[in-house]
């Protein structure tokens, strides 16, 4: 059941890269590669359970934010052209 | 097998479905905003249904409380990752695809 | 097979494919990030390999870190690989295919994985290491151990090194700029409006970040964690505050004075461990003299040793993002 698991995911994971390499947009790429890095999450996750090793999850919980993190910088970038633009905040703190 | 062991399976196969339905997708789908539609789902249903799953399965409450951390981590960063894409894709001009492509 | 073969053999042949697709590629934003990619494949081979540090840096460091730097660095430069024309040099594969066939050819004379007659197993020093170390050190998670305590001496250099990055990355970007203000237009004042979603998330997400890498720092006696880990998960969420809120309004809350001040301090509170232990009368980095009893010595040494780690890791990964954010426009 483990290995039935473990195959699907990799599957998701083969079909994200597939379409990183192919994706006619950028933005088709920055997609999948958002999607392999949850992916890889669940990876961890499940490959913990199965060895019966849970503080991979601690990994796993790392993965979810610097997957965050990557994105955002990709999109940050390629919209505006460098890392920080000058945000004038309008003052409304929520 | 009890009946934990068997929910938590039947929870894990329907995420794997979920999973691989929303790859399949992110392939065979025409344009780039459908494609986002493709992989919310893996992220949303797909994940969501694996870590509940799991969650059925775990040992101890550590294992579980880190479990619930990431399926909250995940609940927060997917949605706003794919609105974000989105957003800026269409700030950058990058048309939806409508009617039949020809 | 076994289900663990099958599976090393999947994921290396999508680090196959990761690697043909960051050379093929032109886009270098699309490489950039599947060089992250990469190091999410490698610390899923570390993580199944059972070395659960070295793949937790490798997650923090390799996906996150290096791609934003690297996305950092395409800012100042263009963003699409120039063409040019393919040329031919059939010495050169020759040279290639000889040097690669040479390092197969000697890695056949590797010992069989976990065969028992490897000088690894055979050595005393590991049953030290991994035996005698719950005596001696009491910590759970033996990396530590050895890292921290065992191999101090050693860690200290990788911290001296780090140190010498920040230090040689502020000396070639020079002064960090903070980004000109632009006059406030309607472009901006719309892209406010659509950033919202971000922004409150971030907002949401900071302090479990910060938070999440104290947990590392101190939970890395117990399980995979440690100075480094934490360090780079502190640098990241300090990254998605200024990637989210502008680089100004990061440096307000987290200044250079004090980022040049962190700096060497990490490293001076790891060196000063090791004074003091001389001062007490033991030999440098020996912490069985900083408390009355040896094993709360060591507790102590490697809590004061990993805290310098993680202080001048984070500090080092911060500057290198402000020096390279505040550097200007891409073309």
């Amino acid at each position: 059941m483990w290995l039935g698991l473990m195959l699907a995911i990799l599957v998701t994971m083969a079909l994200a890269l597939t379409r990183a390499l192919l994706g006619p947009t950028l933005y088709d790429r920055i997609l999948a590669i958002n999607m392999f890095g949850t992916k890889t999450v669940l990876f961890i996750a499940a490959a913990g359970f199965m060895a019966g090793r849970p503080d991979f999850l601690d990994i796993a919980l790392v993965y979810a934010l610097i997957n965050f993190i990557g994105t955002v910088a990709v999109l940050k970038l390629s919209h505006y052209g460098e890392l920080s633009p000058a945000e004038d905040l309008d003052g409304d703190d929520i | 097998m009890s009946a934990l062991t068997v929910a938590s399976w039947a929870l894990i196969a329907c995420g794997a479905f979920f999973a691989l339905t929303g790859a399949v997708g992110l392939m065979r789908l025409p344009d780039f905003y459908t494609r986002t539609h493709a992989a919310g789902i893996t992220d949303s249903a797909g994940a969501g249904l694996m870590l509940l799953g799991l969650l059925l399965q775990a040992e101890s409450f550590a294992v579980a409380i880190r479990l619930v951390l990431i399926l909250l981590f995940l609940v927060f960063t997917s949605p706003t990752a794919a609105h974000a894409l989105a957003q800026a894709a269409l700030q950058d001009g990058l048309k939806p695809l409508l009617g039949r492509r020809r | 097979m076994t289900i663990f073969t099958a599976i090393d053999v999947v994921l290396f042949a999508i680090l196959v494919a990761c690697a043909l697709g960051i050379a093929r590629l032109r886009s270098l934003y699309a490489a950039a990030m599947l060089s992250g990619l990469f190091s999410l494949t490698c610390a899923s081979i570390f993580v199944l390999q059972d070395a659960v540090d070295v793949a937790f840096t490798e997650a923090a460091v390799g996906a996150g870190m290096t791609t934003v730097l690297f996305i950092g660095a395409l800012a100042l430069t263009r963003s699409r690989e120039r063409v040019t024309l393919p040329t031919r040099s059939y010495l050169a594969l020759a040279v290639a295919l000889a040097a690669g066939g040479a390092l197969l050819y000697a890695t056949a004379d590797l010992p069989a994985f976990s065969a028992p007659d490897t000088p690894v197993q055979q050595h005393p020093v590991t049953e030290r290491y991994l035996l005698t170390a719950q005596q001696e050190i009491a910590v759970p998670n033996a990396v530590t151990a050895v890292l921290a305590s065992y191999r101090g001496y050693d860690t200290l250099g990788e911290v001296a090194v780090i140190f010498t990055a920040g230090v040689a990355v502020l000396m070639l970007l020079g002064k960090v700029r903070g980004t000109t203000e632009r006059t406030p237009s309607a472009a901006s004042g719309g892209l406010q409006r659509h950033h919202r979603v971000l922004r409150v998330v971030s907002k949401v997400l900071m302090p479990f970040i910060l938070l999440f890498a104290f947990y590392v720092q101190f939970h890395g006696d117990y399980g995979p964690g440690g100075g480094f880990q934490a360090g780079v998960i502190f640098a990241a969420g300090i990254v998605l505050y200024a990637l989210v809120f502008g680089l100004n309004t990061a440096r307000q809350t987290l200044g250079l004075v004090a980022l040049r001040l962190l700096l060497p301090l990490g490293l001076l509170i790891y060196a000063g461990v090791g004074v003091a232990t001389l001062l007490l009368g033991g030999n440098f980095l020996d912490y069985n003299v900083l408390a009355t009893d040896p094993v709360h010595g060591q507790h102590l040494g490697i809590l004061l040793v990993e805290a310098g780690v993680g202080i001048t890791v984070a500090a080092a990964m911060i500057l290198l993002f402000y020096s390279f954010a505040g550097r200007g426009v891409s073309r």
